[in-house]
């Protein structure tokens, strides 16, 4: 010990490799967020340029893309067809799974097993498997390409995604609270009024959100099912691209920024209630 | 610069004004202390005064804001833990949860890259230090608690260290099993003779394990000395409260001397051993001292606000004319809102200056 | 079900039978709508499309079976799908493992971090293949960086074959991965790794000997799920690959055959080997898994 390093306050000088290793590691970093940043931005820029060749940046800029875009591709129907898909997705999902949630947090019963892995198939299976048959029999009931088609296929993870989000919520808020009203005189509706729901609601918000940021993207099953008058934003984003060339690309690409808005301003929302990790299901064995 | 851990025994550890801040505030406020080998230490104060942070800086755990810890002549606060090699039991034991008990205790001598054969023979003595040799082979998940924390000691003193650290290991077991877990860890301590740093709240754990004890509070020393030092001569009113002056009453001085001070408030006049000149002070005495009912110099004039049979006496809560709560022991049976005169030998109250704030 | 546990807190007033001895009273029940959910809409069309596929159109019971062997347009798409579900996967979680270790102390920095890397799930796979499209086209900033700073001299093809779309699966997979992984590793107790630091574990050891055989089982399921995502990923495919040739995938020649073909039977059978095959390789990886210790990690007290 000839020479040494003084830290004051902060954590021990790493060894040397641990310091090569860190610098690496997080220029990988860097450069994976450089990148996504890159790809994000030149949606946006082009959706904002005049005429953009073989330079850094367009000629000139403009909106116009935007209200072409608009008409083009009935924005306002495709809208309001995505808020109709994910609001009832996140209302149904939560009606269907917080109930589910809270029988699994606190019974043990014959078959919960068994139940458990029937939830959490839908997860290990891939949406095409399932999806394609379940298009197919929708549209033989006459739910094909419907609204409630959509919203039917939708569920179908997000039930089992708030199933497994709730469970744990609900297995850490303590069973005796609820014994404790039931001893001071509530009946069954006073317990759900005064103690579950209060103590659940930051629960079920948050698994609203992550639902909302989930279903706003999921393209697989509401491609499989929707017709012309039920398409989400993301399908009539994949729509567009696929036939490109029809269409200038810039209005195109203004589609995919009020894509891009509308998933981040949730995303945004989302994160300042609920921890990122939650965005996946964790799924135990 | 060395990378493997130190090896061998010390004749001094010297912690110099070993000090730790957190976002600005001092979790330890200038620690010194010097340990003989071969010493038992315990750290004793309430939770957040400081003592835990005192043991994570020895091993390593945090690095030190100001101060120096040397061991004889080597400078080692600037060493990462792995190259300290003390042992450390942790308050939650922190076994390996997914390496048998065997493979546990085996895990730092692996680490200082012993010889395959000699890791079996230590680690079989280690097992039978602790008398677990029946459970060599299970998961630590299949052990109870009292089972996990001697697997722990005996990780910790396996690669025999020079300085074990114990960081409130009894707290997680029931009463009965912190009684022989505390035999347990004394003759241990004996059998290996070397040092250990002990770290509790609990004063009964820190008397009877300890050669010496020190007492912190808000991060800073409040006294080092033998169990009967401190028992006996507490040198402020949180070490008295801690050796079980539960009693604190503040009164004013009103004079004194010959090594005494004489105090009085609304309904008490007590005389106790401590020289404070004027202003304020405080009195502390411990509950079996004051006597219900009996005349003498010092007399405290209460009224009682709870009794509680306990078995061989009362024990009662009460408060004095200015509502300064008081606990004392009555052998007959008392009654709320009694009034009742207490009275107490002035060699056992001691007093003390009111605290610096 | 093995064991019966005792019929957790039942309240008293409901009645006894053979329900109750089996462990259902009223707020069991409560489980059914989802259940019911379930069984229409995700395990009826399952089976659905398992009957429908030994119904073709045309031929014997096996027969859409024996096609998606024999013709090399189906079979092909197979091997074609874990060429880029596998490596794309493994990139994420073997980017993940790290950036997830270096996260683990919780702090505002890891927030900030954790919320930046999450963006791309967000963004899905239509908005990334057609923002790639432009970035690493000619006419894109890469190249353009590339050629500015003369590591190239003319654009190279990055889009329209298989980098792009592994490319574009990493980007919207790594999040995935990411926050999984770190859901595992802060899971683990702290203390584990300190204890062994104090027993002369060096930083490199501590994650050698104690987060990784610990994070293992972990791993693996995360491995799983990152898999089922990519591999049944079709618009990048399409968009930034080339469909008709190194990046047909699977779930791309399901599609055409329900939607183009309109040959449901057979795509339902190519459906199945899909579901199959993703089987396959979970169950491998699973089973890999109980080689490692899974219990809890979050200390060793009860």
């Amino acid at each position: 010990m000839t020479t040494v390093t003084l830290t004051r306050g902060g954590d021990f000088p790493a060894p040397f490799w641990n310091r090569v290793w860190s610098v690496l590691l997080w220029s990988l970093v860097w450069l994976f967020v450089l990148n996504v940043a890159a790809v994000v931005a030149s949606v946006a820029v082009d959706s904002f340029g005049t005429r953009w060749f073989g330079t850094w940046l367009p000629e000139g800029f403009t909106t116009k893309w935007y209200f072409s875009a608009w008409d083009e591709f009935q924005l306002d129907d495709v809208l309001i067809v995505t808020i109709k898909v994910v609001a009832s997705v996140v209302l149904v999902s939560v009606g269907l799974g917080v109930p589910a949630a809270y029988a699994l947090a606190r019974r043990e019963f014959a078959g919960k097993r068994t139940i458990l892995l029937l939830l959490v198939l839908p997860v290990l299976v891939p949406t095409i498997t399932y999806g394609v048959p379940l298009a197919t029999l929708l549209y033989r009931v006459n739910l094909g390409g419907t609204l409630a088609g959509v919203i039917c296929a939708n569920l179908v993870p997000t039930v089992p995604f708030v199933v497994l989000v709730m469970t744990p919520f609900i297995e850490q808020i303590d069973q005796r609270l609820e014994s404790a009203a039931r001893v001071c005189g509530a009946g069954t509706w006073g317990v759900f009024r005064y103690v579950l729901v209060p103590l659940l609601a930051p629960g079920i918000m948050a698994a609203s959100l992550l639902v909302l940021v989930r279903s706003i993207g999921m393209f697989e099953l509401t491609f499989l099912t929707a017709g012309p008058d039920s398409q989400t934003l993301v399908v009539s984003l994949y729509a567009a691209a696929f036939s490109a060339g029809i269409r200038a690309n810039q209005s195109l690409d203004a589609l995919a920024v009020v894509y891009m808005v509308s998933s981040l301003f949730w995303l945004i929302i989302a994160l300042r209630f609920v921890n990122p990790v939650q965005l996946v299901a964790r799924v135990k064995d | 610069m060395a990378t493997g851990p130190i090896d061998g025994n010390f004749e001094i550890l010297k912690l110099d004004g070993v000090t730790r801040r957190f976002a600005g505030i001092t979790a330890l406020d200038g620690l010194d202390l010097t340990i003989k080998r071969g010493e038992f230490i315990a750290l004793l104060g309430p939770s957040g005064c400081g003592k835990s942070t005192a043991l994570n800086c020895l091993a390593g755990l945090l690095p030190l804001t100001d101060g120096g810890i040397w061991l004889d002549d080597r400078r080692i606060d600037v060493l990462r833990p792995e190259q300290r090699g003390f042992g450390m039991v942790f308050q939650s034991y922190a076994l390996f949860p997914h390496m048998t008990v065997r493979k546990n205790i085996g895990f730092g001598l692996m680490m200082r890259k012993v010889a395959k054969a000699d890791i079996d023979k230590r680690v079989a003595e280690a097992l039978r230090m602790v008398r677990l040799e029946a459970h060599a082979d299970k998961l630590p998940g299949q052990l109870s608690g009292g089972q996990q924390q001697r697997v722990a000691i005996a990780r910790a003193i396996v690669v025999q260290p020079p300085l074990v650290l114990m960081d409130e290991p009894l707290s997680n077991l029931d009463a009965k099993l912190r009684l022989e877990m505390r035999v347990e860890i004394r003759r241990i301590h004996k059998e290996l003779g070397r040092s250990t740093i002990y770290v509790t709240h609990d004063q009964d754990e820190a008397l009877s394990l300890a050669d010496r004890i020190v007492v912190l509070h808000d991060g800073k020393v409040q006294q080092v000395g033998s169990p009967e030092d401190l028992y006996a001569r507490p040198a402020n009113h949180e070490v008295a409260r801690f050796m079980g002056y539960q009693n604190s009453l503040t009164l004013d001085v009103v004079g004194g001397g010959d090594g005494e001070t004489r105090l009085a408030g609304p309904g008490m006049v007590v005389q106790g051993i401590g020289q404070v000149p004027s202003g304020r002070a405080i009195a502390s005495i411990r509950p079996e001292d004051l006597v219900a009912g009996a005349e003498g110099v010092n007399t405290i004039d209460v009224r009682v606000t709870g009794a509680e049979y306990a078995g061989r006496e009362f024990v009662g809560t009460a408060v004095t004319q200015d509502n300064q709560p008081v606990i004392f022991r009555s052998p007959r049976r008392i009654s709320t809102d009694e009034l009742v005169r207490l009275s107490v030998p002035t060699d056992r109250v001691r007093v003390f200056a009111e605290a610096q704030r | 079900m093995s064991s019966l546990a005792a019929p957790g807190g039942g309240i008293a007033g409901s009645k006894p039978g053979w329900r109750a001895s089996l462990g259902w009273d009223g707020t069991t029940l409560l489980i059914l709508p989802a259940v019911c959910f379930v069984l229409a809409f995700f395990v009826f069309p399952c089976l659905y499309g398992l009957v429908l596929s030994f119904m073709p159109l045309k031929g014997g019971v096996f027969d859409n079976y024996i096609r998606f062997f024999s013709e090399s347009r189906f079979y092909s798409t197979i091997w074609k799908t874990l060429l880029i579900a596998l490596p794309a996967t493994l990139a994420n979680v073997f980017l993940a493992l790290p950036i997830a270790f270096a996260l683990r102390k919780t702090s505002r920095y890891q927030r900030i971090v954790t919320a930046i890397l999450v963006v791309p799930i967000t963004l899905g796979t239509v908005l990334v293949a057609q923002g790639l499209l432009g970035y690493l086209g000619p006419n894109g900033w890469f190249m353009r960086l590339l050629m500015t700073l003369h590591v190239i001299d003319a654009p190279f093809r990055l889009t329209h074959n298989y980098t792009g779309v592994l490319l574009s699966l990493i980007i919207t997979g790594f999040p995935f991965s990411f926050l999984l992984t770190l859901s595992y590793v802060t899971g683990i107790d702290p203390m584990l790794a300190k204890a062994a630091a104090t027993l002369g574990a060096s930083p490199w050891t501590q994650f050698k000997q104690i987060y990784l055989p610990l994070l293992a089982p972990g791993l693996a399921m995360g491995f799983c799920l990152a898999f089922v995502q990519s591999f049944a990923v079709f618009p990048s495919a399409v968009l930034l690959g080339e469909p008709a040739g190194t990046t047909r995938v699977m779930a791309l020649a399901v599609y055409q055959l329900a939607y183009e073909d309109y040959n449901a039977p057979m795509a339902a059978a190519g459906a199945m080997v899909m579901g199959a095959v993703q089987l396959i390789v979970v169950s491998c990886v699973l089973g890999l898994r109980g080689l490692f210790y899974r219990g809890p990690v979050g200390g060793t007290k009860g």
